[in-house]
C-alpha cells in the first residue's frame, strides 16, 4: 500500500483539520486560546502527544480486537499522557510549571482517540507517527491563530507571557499592540472562543469556496475552449 | 475495519477479549508504578525547590541565617485548617540568643475562580515582607494580574501591616479601602486582600506561639514533651527581644 505523505500532510493541516474540519478538541481549544503563548504550548504538548500514540496503536494494531480497541486505546492515551506529565514534571520542570495546567487537558482531547481510531489503527507506524504530527501541526495552528485574534482583540497584546513558554530568548515577541487598552472581557472569556472561532470556520469556507470558483472556472475555460456556437 | 476479515478464530473467543484487556491493562500498571517510582525524588525535590524559591521571594535572605524549611510550625488557622509556618531565625547581639526574625506561610483566598494560594512573608513585628501568588484559576488577561510577572500590583502590600492602614482600609477602593481593583475584575482582589488581612490577624492572635525561640521540630515537641521550664524562659526572651527591635523602629 503506498502511503502518500503529501495528502496526509494537506488532511492533517487543512483539509480534514481537527477543527476545521471534524469541529473536535473544542473544549481544550476553548479553555486555552486566551493568549497565542498558551494555545502555542497546547499545541506543542498536543502534537507530541499525538505522535506518540500514533506509534503506539500503529504498533498494536495486529494483536488489537475491533471488540475491545476503544477501552485499550483510552488505556494507551492516557498511560502516556500521564507518563508525559510525570516526567515533565521530575525533568523540565519549569516547562512543566507552565505548561503543566494542559497536560491533562490533553486526554480530554477526543481528536487523539479519533485518529488512533481512524488511521494509526489501520496503517504502518511511519504513516501513523506522520498523521498525529500534521494532525498536531494543524491543531496546533488554529490554537494559535485562534489565541492570536482572541489576546489582540481582547488584551490588545500579542504572544504576552511567551519568555515563560519558550525561553528568554522569545521575549522579542512579546508585543503591545494597543497601549492603554482597556481590555474587552468578552472575547477573553469563553463566548468569545466561540464567536472568534465562529468568524475564523467562516473564514476558511471562504477560501475553500474562492479555490473552488477559481479551479471550476479554469476546468470550464478548458472544456469551452471551442467558441460557443450560438 | 480491514483488519476484521482476516481475523483469527481464537481472536473472537471471549476469553481472548477479556485476556486482550487484562494484559494492557497490566502493562499500563506496570509502566505507571515505574514511571511513578523513576520521578517520585526527583519531583519532591523539585517542589522543594519551589518552596525554597518561593520563600525567598517573600523573606529576603539577609533577614535569616537558618534553613527556612526546617523545623516548621503547625498552627490552625481561623478557618480550622492546619497552616504549615516556616520561620527564619537571626542572632540578636542585644540578648545574645537567636530569635525568629521572619515568618513565611501559606494563605488562601477566594477568588472568582475558586481557591487562590498565596505564600506571605511577615517580619517579627508582623510588616509584610512580601506577598506572591503560587496556584490560582482567575480569568486570565482580567484577574491574574496579581501575579508578579504581569502587574506590580501585589508589590503594594510590601511594609503594610494591621495598624498600617487602619483595619477600615484593608478593602478594595469599590469597597472604601485603599487597595485598587482590577479593571473587569473586583472578586480577585477583594479576595487577596481579605485573605491577607485574616493572615495579619492570625499572626497577631499567636504572636508569642509563632515568634518561639529555640525552633523545635514540631513532630519531636510532640514525642518528647518538652521541658515546660524551657518554653517558659525562651518566651520570656523573645517578649524582650520584640520589644527592644519594636523600640529601635519607633525611634528612627
Amino acid at each position: 500500500m503506498e502511503h502518500d505523505y503529501a495528502r496526509i500532510a494537506k488532511d492533517g493541516i487543512w483539509d480534514n483539520n481537527i477543527v476545521f474540519a471534524q469541529s473536535l478538541a473544542l473544549c481544550p481549544l476553548l479553555a486555552v486560546t486566551g493568549t497565542a503563548s498558551n494555545g502555542l504550548g497546547m499545541g506543542i504538548a498536543s502534537t507530541f502527544v499525538m505522535i506518540a500514540s500514533g506509534l503506539l496503536v500503529s504498533m498494536m494494531r495486529g494483536v488489537i480486537t475491533p471488540q475491545v480497541r476503544i477501552p485499550v486505546f483510552i488505556l494507551i492515551i492516557a498511560v502516556l499522557v500521564t507518563l508525559v506529565d510525570l516526567w515533565m514534571n521530575a525533568w523540565v520542570h519549569e516547562l512543566h510549571k507552565v505548561l503543566g495546567l494542559f497536560i491533562p487537558l490533553i486526554v480530554t482531547n477526543c481528536a487523539i482517540l479519533g485518529r488512533a481510531e481512524s488511521f494509526a489503527s489501520r496503517n504502518p507506524m511511519l504513516p501513523a507517527m506522520f498523521d498525529g504530527l500534521m494532525m498536531g501541526l494543524g491543531f496546533t495552528l488554529i490554537l494559535l491563530v485562534l489565541g492570536a485574534v482572541r489576546e489582540i482583540l481582547g488584551s490588545g497584546t500579542l504572544f504576552a507571557n511567551a519568555a515563560l513558554l519558550l525561553g528568554n530568548w522569545a521575549s522579542f515577541m512579546e508585543l503591545t499592540l494597543i497601549p492603554d487598552y482597556k481590555g474587552f472581557l468578552l472575547i477573553i472569556l469563553p463566548p468569545g472562543g466561540f464567536l472568534v472561532l465562529g468568524f475564523i470556520l467562516a473564514g476558511k469556507r471562504l477560501i475553500d469556496f474562492s479555490l473552488e470558483k477559481r479551479k471550476n472556472l479554469k476546468e470550464s475555460q478548458i472544456s469551452a475552449g471551442e467558441p460557443l456556437a450560438t | 475495519m480491514a483488519t476484521t476479515a482476516q481475523q483469527p478464530s481464537y481472536r473472537k473467543r471471549i476469553g481472548y477479549q477479556a485476556a486482550l484487556l487484562g494484559g494492557f491493562s497490566t502493562i499500563a500498571t506496570i509502566l505507571l508504578v515505574m514511571g511513578n517510582l523513576s520521578t517520585k525524588d526527583a519531583i519532591l525535590e523539585r517542589q522543594r525547590e519551589d518552596l525554597q524559591e518561593s520563600l525567598s521571594q517573600v523573606v529576603p535572605h539577609s533577614y535569616y541565617s537558618n534553613n527556612l524549611l526546617s523545623e516548621p510550625l503547625r498552627l490552625n488557622n481561623f478557618a480550622g485548617e492546619l497552616v504549615t509556618i516556616y520561620r527564619g531565625t537571626a542572632f540578636n547581639a542585644d540578648t545574645g540568643k537567636d530569635v525568629v526574625s521572619a515568618l513565611a506561610w501559606e494563605i488562601v483566598g477566594q477568588g472568582y475562580a475558586g481557591e487562590m494560594r498565596f505564600i506571605l512573608g511577615l517580619d517579627n513585628q508582623g510588616t509584610i515582607l512580601g506577598v506572591r501568588v503560587l496556584a490560582h484559576a482567575e480569568t486570565p488577561g482580567l484577574g491574574d494580574k496579581m501575579e508578579v510577572a504581569k502587574d506590580d500590583w501585589i508589590l503594594d502590600f510590601d511594609g503594610l501591616s494591621l495598624g498600617n492602614p487602619i483595619e477600615v482600609q484593608w478593602r478594595v477602593d469599590k469597597d472604601g479601602g485603599q487597595f485598587d481593583s482590577f479593571t473587569g475584575a473586583t472578586i480577585t482582589p477583594r479576595g487577596i486582600v481579605a485573605a491577607i488581612l485574616d493572615a495579619l490577624k492570625f499572626f497577631k492572635k499567636h504572636q508569642k506561639q509563632l515568634l518561639l525561640t529555640p525552633l523545635v521540630d514540631v513532630d519531636r515537641e510532640v514525642n518528647e514533651n518538652l521541658d515546660n521550664s524551657v518554653i517558659k524562659s525562651s518566651e520570656k526572651s523573645v517578649s524582650t527581644a520584640v520589644i527592644k527591635t519594636g523600640e529601635k523602629r519607633n525611634g528612627t
